[in-house]
């Protein structure tokens, strides 16, 4: 066993970005660029979390992120096993505490969990002995997907200090969104939303943002534009009239794209809706988007997460 | 050498500047290049006004054609030739045609055809939500890029309070103007008149005159809530008209409007059933009819519309209940609301403001007033010429009128648009 590590999480979860400090957050982005060399090298693998069990429990399905989570899990040397929504026994009719006092009888010591509920990943934390890692819960938080967006800005020697960032599409749906708006805020950028006024939350200024509804308009002078997947079912009628209405004044195209700042960066979360939310033409050009970057951090970002609340686990024998 | 025109010997009434004094106007290029008492000479063709009333050619924000779907109505050329008649230069058309204009290509199609067909200016308003169902909004954005100048369903009122409320929400990201008709439409299903005393006599399905508040209270709320500008079509109530002075008193961004018939006539008119009576919303008791008469005069009520609605003979000689609504009556706008002037109710230039510059500035047009540089819309008017109401001499393809035989003083005499004369009784009539 080598020396203990210094703590770098007061919580014993990670349920999302309201609650951390920019103590915290600056931590968990340097640790996490440990894990981006780590990544990038032959031996991809740490045994940090030898022995430890790490389950994804997904009630909502999701490729990218749990399989980036799995692969965080497994270079670190955890068992991770994936329970998704389809083959759990919440479809027989189980609540979710049930699971959760089912899964926690397994032992695990880290819980990832995304589910469709706002408040659905703080209930589960507050019933459940081990670590709680909120993949996602609602409409409400995605850390992890703001942790990484953080530390893609980061590496491409971007200061949050003084950084415009916009914040483009479905914010009301949105839990990258929300995430992105607390970390932004505390890091110290300056942070717009732009969207149909139909898919901004009411009262959202409260977060101190800007909000703009034309996308020219919002996108001068900044530095960084975030866009954010617009939901299939709220393309057609409820909350935009349709897809080609809302390329015209939300796609990100060359032509919006230009009254942003020169150099600006273009993230999605992914996935893309191509000729919907980005158009082709903005989401390959490598000279403006990050994406595929943002997906490498995934994985580093989430190394760094596992490995932080690890940090807070007993070393010895639990306590029964 | 630009085609220059001089209106000489005129009282100009500018209701947007509050002008109303003896004159002259300039007309270059179609456009107004000067006006004032200053004017009386100028090396241009001469119009002499004879001291007759030179205004803004009327803006009539309400109304309902034939075309596409149902010509046999009304279609633009034939609605075009009542318009010009009765002082009209901008009819706002409504999206209750077959289909349903609802579509950045319908909206295209009505400018076209207007173009070719009309010699009055034809601007379309848009549906607010698609087919008129009630339930999708529509593409707001594009259709006001393709030239629709307000949104709204026409006739219909949108039940679903989510629908509206994000389509309103939605409108206000693109400051488009969002047209109502209040009216409850679970209440008035089905309904044919105004609920009381006479319609109990004639035992004639009735709505009760409040549904329209219900509607005009919520959908302040939603106003409120959204930001978005937002006009109701036609009132015809007490309540609604104190509802809506309340919630202007607020600041809130609402305008309305009333239409002629329901400033001339009320709930009796319908007489023997009288089908060219039945109209939406229903005429109502006298005390409603003489609270529109007030509401305009106090400027609670910002626009007066024809609310012509074209209806042939098929759909009107039915029994009541089964008839079509709608009355026609862009020819009798001017006279009609010339009776508020003619009454003391009030004064000419603020009867015209209903009529000219206060739709131009809701629908955010450049017409409706003799400014330097406004396209020379302009009608001259006869305040007090004798007009008997004989349906066939109207020059609308409908007959509909609810005003047959009724004797009104004023009427327009000359109707140019774009400087061009395009009506002359002394000729056309």
């Amino acid at each position: 066993m080598s020396q203990a590590p210094q703590p770098i999480l007061l919580s014993s979860h990670l349920l999302g970005i309201e609650g951390l400090s920019v103590g915290e957050i600056t931590a968990l982005l340097d640790l996490a660029e440990e894990y981006v060399a780590l990544g990038r090298a032959k031996e991809k693998k740490s045994p940090l979390l030898k022995g430890r069990t790490v389950i994804n429990l997904f009630f909502e399905p999701s490729t990218r992120t749990q399989s980036s989570f799995e692969l965080a899990g497994k270079r670190l040397g955890a068992d991770v096993m994936n329970m998704s929504v389809r083959t759990s026994s919440v479809t027989k009719g189980e609540t979710l505490i049930d699971t959760a006092t089912t899964l926690n009888a397994m032992r695990p010591d880290i819980l990832i969990v995304r589910h469709q509920n706002s408040g659905a990943t703080s209930m589960l934390a507050r019933k459940v002995d081990c670590c709680v890692v909120n993949a996602g819960d609602g409409a409400h938080e995605h850390p992890t997907q703001a942790l990484l967006d953080a530390l893609t800005i980061r590496r491409r020697g971007r200061k949050f200090q003084g950084l415009t960032v916009a914040i483009c599409g479905d914010v009301l749906h949105s839990r990258v969104a929300r995430s992105n708006i607390h970390l932004l805020g505390k890091m110290g950028a300056r942070v717009r939303l732009i969207g149909p006024r139909t898919l901004m939350p009411a009262d959202v200024k409260r977060f101190g943002v800007e909000t703009f509804t034309d996308m020219r308009e919002g996108l001068k002078g900044v530095d960084i534009v975030m866009m954010l997947r617009l939901q299939l079912e709220r393309m057609s009628g409820a909350f935009v009239p349709s897809t080609r209405e809302y390329f015209r004044y939300w796609g990100l195209d060359r032509e919006k794209l230009a009254c942003a700042n020169p150099g600006a960066l273009v993230m999605h979360p992914g996935p893309m809706n191509r000729g919907v939310e980005i158009d082709s033409t903005v989401a390959d050009d490598l000279e403006v988007s990050v994406i595929h970057e943002q997906v490498e951090m995934g994985v580093a970002i989430r190394m760094a997460v596992l490995d932080a609340l690890s940090r807070g686990l007993p070393a010895g024998e639990r306590n029964v | 050498m630009s085609k220059r025109t001089l209106f000489r010997n005129a009282r100009l009434i500018d209701p947007a500047c509050g002008l109303d004094a003896k004159g002259g106007l300039v007309v270059e290029n179609g456009r107004i290049a000067d006006a004032g008492p200053h004017i009386s000479n100028a090396d241009a063709e001469v119009i002499d006004c004879q001291g007759l009333v030179l205004a803004p050619g009327l803006v009539d924000m309400r109304v309902f054609t034939g075309e596409p779907g149902s010509e046999h109505r009304e279609n633009l050329k034939s609605a075009s030739r009542a318009a010009v008649a009765g002082g009209v230069t901008t009819i706002i058309v409504m999206p209750n045609t077959d289909p349903v204009i609802d579509e950045p290509s319908l909206v295209d199609f009505i400018r076209r055809r207007a173009e070719a067909t009309a010699k009055v200016r034809v601007l379309p308003m848009a549906a607010l939500t698609r087919h008129l169902a009630g339930e999708v909004m529509t593409e707001i954005g594009l259709l006001k890029e393709a030239g629709a100048v307000a949104f709204t369903d026409g006739d219909r009122t949108i039940s679903n309070t989510r629908v509206l409320r994000r389509a309103l929400s939605y409108a206000a990201g693109f400051d488009a103007l969002v047209v109502a008709h209040a009216e409850d439409p679970d209440l008035t299903d089905g309904s044919a008149v105004n609920e009381g005393e006479y319609a109990m006599r004639l035992g004639l399905p009735a709505a009760p005159a409040a549904a329209e508040v219900m509607i005009v209270e919520r959908d302040i709320r939603l106003v409120e809530l959204t930001g978005a500008r937002y006009h109701f079509a036609q009132i015809s109530t007490v309540a609604s008209l104190e509802a809506i002075a309340k919630a202007k008193a607020r600041g809130l961004p609402i305008t309305c409007g009333v239409s002629a018939h329901h400033l001339a006539l009320n709930e009796l008119d319908v007489g023997t059933y009288f089908t060219f009576m039945k109209v939406k919303p229903p005429l109502r008791a006298e005390a409603d009819r003489a609270a529109m008469v007030e509401g305009v005069a106090s400027g609670v009520i910002d626009v007066i519309v024809s609310s012509h609605d074209p209806q042939a003979a098929d759909t009107k000689r039915q029994p009541f209940a089964q008839a079509a609504f709608g009355a026609a009556g862009l020819e009798t706008l001017l006279p009609v609301a010339l009776g508020l002037y003619h009454e003391g109710k009030a004064d000419l230039l603020h009867v015209l403001k209903a009529l000219t510059c206060s739709p131009a500035k809701i629908l955010g047009l450049e017409t409706g007033t003799l400014a330097k540089g406004a396209p020379a819309d302009l009608a001259l008017i006869d305040p007090d010429a004798p007009f008997v109401v004989d349906p066939d001499k109207l020059h609308s393809r409908a007959r509909n009128t609810p005003f047959k035989g009724r004797r009104f003083q004023g009427q327009a005499i000359r109707t140019f648009i774009g400087g061009e004369c395009v009506y002359d009784r002394g000729v056309s009539a």
